[in-house]
């Protein structure tokens, strides 16, 4: 008896139905601690689309992720680390993207500063 | 600005001001079902007519129609030069094309971040900003000359997923291929970074209603035995599926990138069909993107057709939404302007040939077909269990279940084996904090620093996603290696208005030859390529060569450049006359009955010319029902004469040979002559017809109009209906 026809035998029992919903239960098996991973985690392409949507261009994006990771802050969010010292430096979020792009204002930031 | 059927792209004004161009929608647009009545014929299978468009060659006997089909289709666009490909998008829309798939630059994957500017690419072009503003741009002045929609597509892939993704939504693009799998089996992108920017990828292509295709069909592709991974094919669409539903894509966004995955000599339909059928019960809901054949694609582009053409009936014998193609060259060559368009008639023509088959033909469940597709199923359903069994995704990759040749639960062990502590990217996700914000829209998972009940960017007063005028654009960032110095390399060319051959590139000076030679294929082909070189080809190249027998022949296509420009302002072209149609002649014929007296003059013993412009059977005049008296070969002209008077004809033909002295020039001036003579010429169209006669050599011979070789019985029948009716208003007058 070749193998498959050894392993399908447990299937045999399953209507054609039964069997498509067999199958995509096994997918969301499969894909569902691959969305707990996505939803928890960020990355630095992830926080560049971010900072790209609050108007910022593809090369300050770089820079600013840049700066995050070198710190060891990337976990943070690089938006809301704009945002953060945006709030407690009262400057606008242009202003105090293109400041941290060239490195500056980082040691403002804070914890929980929101 | 808009364009005018008669003029040519106009790529500096497509440059202009693009720092000002906003997309005028974003996400993909399926085709409105169409007329079922077109022309002469009842359509089950269609969508809207297009406004201006090039219908198949055949379509001139069925009233010039030119029926589109329900799905989408596709044309894939890489020439390396986005200039040069707007203008094949617009060929491509004038037949039938309106999913222009933009392929990328070789290597864009690997770059982490967005590249900018637009810089020549390699295989494809590097998508930009600049790039798909640009194309975007192009595309709605084409949609419109079109009268459809047209959707831009390419890829969200590689280390820089989310960036693009963004792009994508900001500039318009309408389609993106996004699968996280396609990063770790093809392009060694570390698995945990792949899937994390996925899922952001997918729910910012979700929230701008961009559709999906996944990249399953490259196992198709890559395994040794295309056919065996059927099996995988089916998990691997489900993962993806799966995950992109689990991050908020609508299964109507998701769309199944499958290849029937075999092409003769072996027994494709038996194995493709099933496999087809399989696929579209186990994935209901979701979107069919039907893609042909390119694994058993050799040089032979009749060869590579007839599987295309076989591709599709697996399409319409099951369905599809989307129907893309492979050019015919693609086996020797990235693809040619002009085999884009060849494939896409062939998908036009192919499909309209089978519409509504499926109301006559069905498949046949409860025989072998059935008992295949369940068994498909089934080891599909095995190998799930034995991802899940390993521990899951990573695990199963790890362990090389991927990309292999075994028709599973066999195993060839040639799978792709990736590891989760390796590839490109490893170590640059983490773990968000307890604090991490993201002060935008559409974004996905934890967002714990965002005050509860607001929207993404109300803390920032508002995002790209929600106001596009805050979307920064980069010109270029390459001085040198961009669109306007590869333009102006060829200014003088283009503003003198030159000729030069082109498959690909502007005024790249391409040819092809095509050679028989009695000869084996060795032989041939050196024998071709010094041939090419005496007619002055450069770099000849046989490009492919097919044996007719081991001695006896071989038949070489040979390619090579010409850089020859010809000035189109210097060439004396004659005027056309503008052909009336078929009905438009019969109707003025019901009003005015037309007789003529036609014979082959002089001492000229060829009928063949003149009965094909007579015959009923050759398309002739008879056919519109002009009433033709044939008077024989080497007819005297002074019989011509009296024979169409005494019909009371309102049209002579003769028709001539060439001669040296210079016989057929004197046959026509004496016709005329004759019938000045008689009193009858003011009556009288008299026409001139022979291999040689042109228009203008029988005009100064005084006829009314000459014919030469080529033409049709409809043009003559349009010349004389037409004039006919002229010296009717003109008697009226």
């Amino acid at each position: 008896m070749d193998e498959f026809t050894k392993k399908r035998a447990k299937l045999a029992e399953l209507s054609d139905e039964e069997l498509k919903h067999r199958f995509w239960d096994l997918a969301d098996q499969v894909v569902q601690p691959l969305v707990d991973l996505a939803r928890t985690h960020t990355s630095p392409s992830i926080e560049r689309s971010i900072v790209l949507r609050m108007g910022f261009s593809s090369l300050e994006a770089n820079a600013i992720v840049n700066h995050c990771i070198r710190r060891d802050l990337l976990d943070r969010g690089a938006g809301g680390i704009i945002y953060r010292v945006a709030q407690s430096q009262g400057l606008s979020i242009r202003e105090a993207g293109e400041r941290l792009a060239q490195g500056e204002l980082w040691d403002t930031f804070q914890e929980g500063d929101a | 600005m808009m364009l005018r059927a008669d003029d040519k792209l106009d790529i500096e004004a497509i440059l202009a001001d693009l720092d000002q161009y906003r997309p005028r929608r974003r996400g993909w647009l399926w085709r409105k079902q169409g007329p079922r009545r077109i022309g002469p014929f009842d359509y089950r299978e269609v969508s809207e007519n297009l406004k201006q468009s090039v219908p198949l060659m055949a379509a001139k006997y069925f009233e010039d129609i030119n029926p589109q089909p329900e799905m989408v289709l596709t044309s894939e666009i890489a020439s390396g030069r986005f200039e040069d490909d707007l203008r094949r998008m617009r060929m491509a829309a004038w037949h039938g094309a309106d999913h222009m798939m933009v392929i990328r630059t070789a290597g864009q994957s690997h770059i982490d971040g967005l590249m900018e500017g637009t810089p020549e690419g390699v295989g494809g072009v590097p998508i930009t900003r600049k790039q798909l503003r640009a194309t975007r741009k192009a595309l709605d002045l084409i949609e419109d000359e079109v009268g459809r929609p047209i959707n831009l597509h390419s890829y969200v892939s590689g280390l820089a997923g989310p960036e693009i993704a963004v792009m994508f939504v900001e500039e318009g693009v309408n389609g993106a291929h996004q699968d996280p799998q396609y990063n770790v089996l093809y392009r060694n992108v570390n698995m945990v970074r792949s899937f994390v920017d996925a899922a952001e990828a997918k729910f910012l292509l979700a929230g701008s209603k961009i559709a999906q295709i996944d990249g399953a069909h490259n196992a198709n592709a890559t395994a040794r035995q295309a056919w065996k991974v059927m099996p995988e094919l089916m998990v691997q669409h489900a993962i993806n599926c799966a995950y992109s539903v689990a991050c908020g894509m609508p299964k109507e966004l998701i769309c199944l990138s499958t290849v029937p995955p075999t092409a003769p000599p072996a027994p494709a339909l038996r194995l493709d069909l099933p496999y087809a059928v399989a696929l579209r019960w186990l994935f209901e809901g979701y979107k069919m993107r039907a893609q042909m054949n390119s694994r058993y694609m050799e040089s032979d582009t009749r060869e590579a057709t007839v599987t295309h053409v076989l591709n599709l009936l697996i399409t319409r014998l099951t369905h599809a939404d989307i129907q893309s193609n492979i050019t015919p060259d693609e086996g020797r060559n990235v693809p040619w302007h002009y085999n884009n368009i060849a494939a896409l008639n062939t998908v036009n023509q192919t499909l309209v040939g089978m519409d509504g088959l499926s109301d006559m033909v069905k498949l046949d469940y409860d025989g072998e077909l059935g008992t295949i597709v369940r068994e498909l199923v089934e080891r599909a359903v095995l190998f799930m269990e034995e991802i899940v069994e390993r521990g899951g995704y990573f695990s199963a990759v790890e362990a090389g279940m991927f990309v292999d040749s075994g028709l599973y639960p066999e195993r060839m062990e040639d799978g792709i084996v990736r590891q989760l502590g390796g590839g490109v990217g490893l170590d640059t996700t983490l773990p968000r904090h307890a604090d991490y914000l993201a002060p935008v829209c559409q974004h996905f998972g934890n967002n714990p620093g965002l005050p509860e009940g607001q929207k993404g960017c109300d803390l920032i007063g508002g995002c790209t996603i929600c106001d596009s005028e805050k979307v920064f654009y980069i010109d270029e960032l390459d001085e040198n290696d961009r669109v306007e110095c590869r333009l102006s390399e060829f200014d003088e060319h283009r503003a003198a208005g030159l000729l030069r051959p082109e498959v690909e590139w502007y005024a790249d000076g391409v040819v092809t030859l095509n050679v028989f030679l009695p000869a084996p294929a060795a032989v041939a082909e050196y024998a071709g390529q010094q041939m090419a070189k005496r007619l002055g080809i450069q770099e000849p190249e046989v490009v492919h060569k097919r044996v007719m027998h081991p001695s006896e022949g071989t038949l070489l296509e040979i390619k090579g450049v010409v850089n020859i420009d010809v000035d189109p302002a210097l060439l004396e072209i004659p005027v056309k006359e503008d052909v009336w149609s078929e009905d438009e002649i019969r109707s003025a014929l019901k009003e005015t009955p037309m007789r003529v007296v036609a014979a082959t003059v002089g001492d000229d013993e060829h009928s063949v010319g003149m009965r094909e412009i007579i015959d009923i059977k050759h398309g002739g005049l008879e056919k519109f029902g002009i009433d033709a008296h044939y008077l024989g070969t080497s007819v005297p002209i002074d019989k011509v004469v009296d024979a169409a008077i005494e019909i009371d004809a309102q049209a002579v033909l003769i028709s001539t040979i060439i001669t040296h002295a210079d016989v057929h020039r004197l046959n026509m001036q004496r016709l005329h002559d004759l019938c000045v003579e008689k009193g009858v010429r003011n009556r009288l169209l008299l026409v001139g017809g022979g291999t040689q006669i042109t228009n203008d050599m029988a005009k100064e011979c005084q006829m009314d109009a000459g014919f030469g070789r080529g033409t049709k019985g409809i043009e003559v029948a349009s010349f004389l209906v037409k004039n006919m009716k002229q010296r009717e208003r003109d008697g009226e007058a």
